[in-house]
């Protein structure tokens, strides 16, 4: 079973893609925010990420930065989920190692289809 | 709206435009003529098909038929589909043909945009691309070539979007570059485009279902007609034209098809 770790600071946006997620088979963790996603990745790396942008404590891009330094860093697919739409910081994020980026509100249909573009679905 | 109200624009929209509307659901045709009667300013669905009936109006004709045929369109629908298409255009542009592709029912323009991206990607230069549809809305928003934060999420992947996007009001707008690249035109796909020239390459996907069956025969035969000798029809990945018009399934290429070489000898 592919697994699949949530990052959001929003227990509800969490919850919405954990339904998502679970429905497509796979197995989700949660984390609320990039300290906490970082420590669930050094545990266990999963195969792909749901990323938020702004987040407290640590926020999605550093996040990122950081993830792609550790070992196995560079294996997870990771799908930004933000409510950014500015092309200038969806072409940071990609630059900066993202798979793919998903704009909020997103649905199932969006998030399959980003999930089989990052080649994780 | 009453069953009498929704077979009288069953019956229009086949008359027009051979679609086949579901009667059995026609809360569907009802959602999509409330815009209409909105925009238009009738107080209800009911009042719109009076005029219809009564003012036999031509523009309000077009506009509740145009409104009732199939608006869904994506970027990249069965994206390997435009992969195999953009590889074989580029093989033939690089032996220095010069190549001419139809998107019919282009919709909103995703298709055919599709496929200029490709294009682009690729450095393929010399492939003419035209595209129509029934509807003058949907091709005014083809050729504006502005989409919603929905529609760029649907099947174009975020790197195609920074490349060829930028940031509009609420909105994306394609570079202006490959919107140039693609010619528009209305037309009823019912009636024979006569004046268009021919094709190596005509799209029409996931139209076929849409229509009556008597008029999938018609239209296919137009589609066809438009086709140079070794051109392409390419379908929705799972349709099939009507056997009547003689067309051959290509090997390994699911909704693709052309006129068997012992036809067009033939003919």
């Amino acid at each position: 079973m592919k697994t699949c770790l949530v990052v959001d600071d929003s227990r509800v946006i969490r919850k919405v893609a954990r339904r998502i997620l679970e429905a497509l088979g796979f197995q989700v963790a949660e984390a609320g925010d990039g300290a906490d996603a970082l420590n669930a990745c050094r545990a266990e790396m999963p195969d792909a990420i749901l990323l938020d942008w702004h987040m407290p404590v640590m926020s999605g891009p550093e996040f990122l930065r950081r993830l792609r330094r550790e070992p196995g860093g560079a294996d997870p697919r990771v799908i930004f989920c933000s409510a950014e739409t500015e092309l200038a910081r969806i072409r940071e994020a990609l630059d900066d190692g993202a798979d793919e980026f998903i704009m909020k509100p997103f649905d199932a249909e969006i998030v399959v289809g980003k999930l089989v573009a990052a080649g994780v679905a | 709206m009453t069953p009498r109200e929704r077979d009288y624009v069953a019956a229009l929209c086949a008359a027009r435009a051979g679609l086949g509307l579901d009667v059995e659901r026609p809360y569907l045709i009802e959602n999509r003529l409330a815009a209409v009667a909105r925009r238009e300013g009738f107080g209800s669905v009911s009042e719109l098909v009076r005029a219809l009936r009564e003012r036999g109006e031509e523009r309000l004709v077009w506009a509740a038929v145009e409104a009732c045929a199939p608006a869904h369109s994506s970027f990249f629908r069965d994206a390997e589909v435009f992969e195999a298409l953009a590889g074989e255009l580029q093989a033939a542009a690089e032996q220095g043909a010069a190549l001419r592709v139809w998107s019919a029912a282009c919709g909103a323009g995703q298709e055919v945009y599709s496929l200029a991206m490709l294009l682009d990607e690729r450095g393929v230069e010399g492939v003419e691309l035209f595209a129509s549809d029934l509807s003058e809305r949907r091709l005014e928003k083809a050729q504006a070539g502005i989409y919603s934060q929905f529609e760029v999420q649907q099947g174009l992947s975020a790197r195609r979007l920074v490349r060829h996007f930028a940031n509009g009001e609420d909105s994306f707008v394609l570079d202006p570059e490959l919107r140039r690249r693609v010619r528009w035109r209305r037309l009823n796909l019912l009636e024979p485009a006569t004046d268009l020239g021919a094709f190596d390459l005509v799209l029409c996907r996931y139209l076929l279902g849409a229509l009556a069956p008597s008029a999938r025969e018609r239209v296919v035969g137009h589609l066809v007609a438009a086709l140079r000798p070794g051109g392409r029809l390419v379908l929705g990945a799972e349709e099939a034209p009507p056997r009547a018009c003689g067309l051959a399934p290509v090997a390994g290429a699911a909704g693709v098809f052309e006129i068997p070489a012992g036809v067009r000898a033939a003919a």
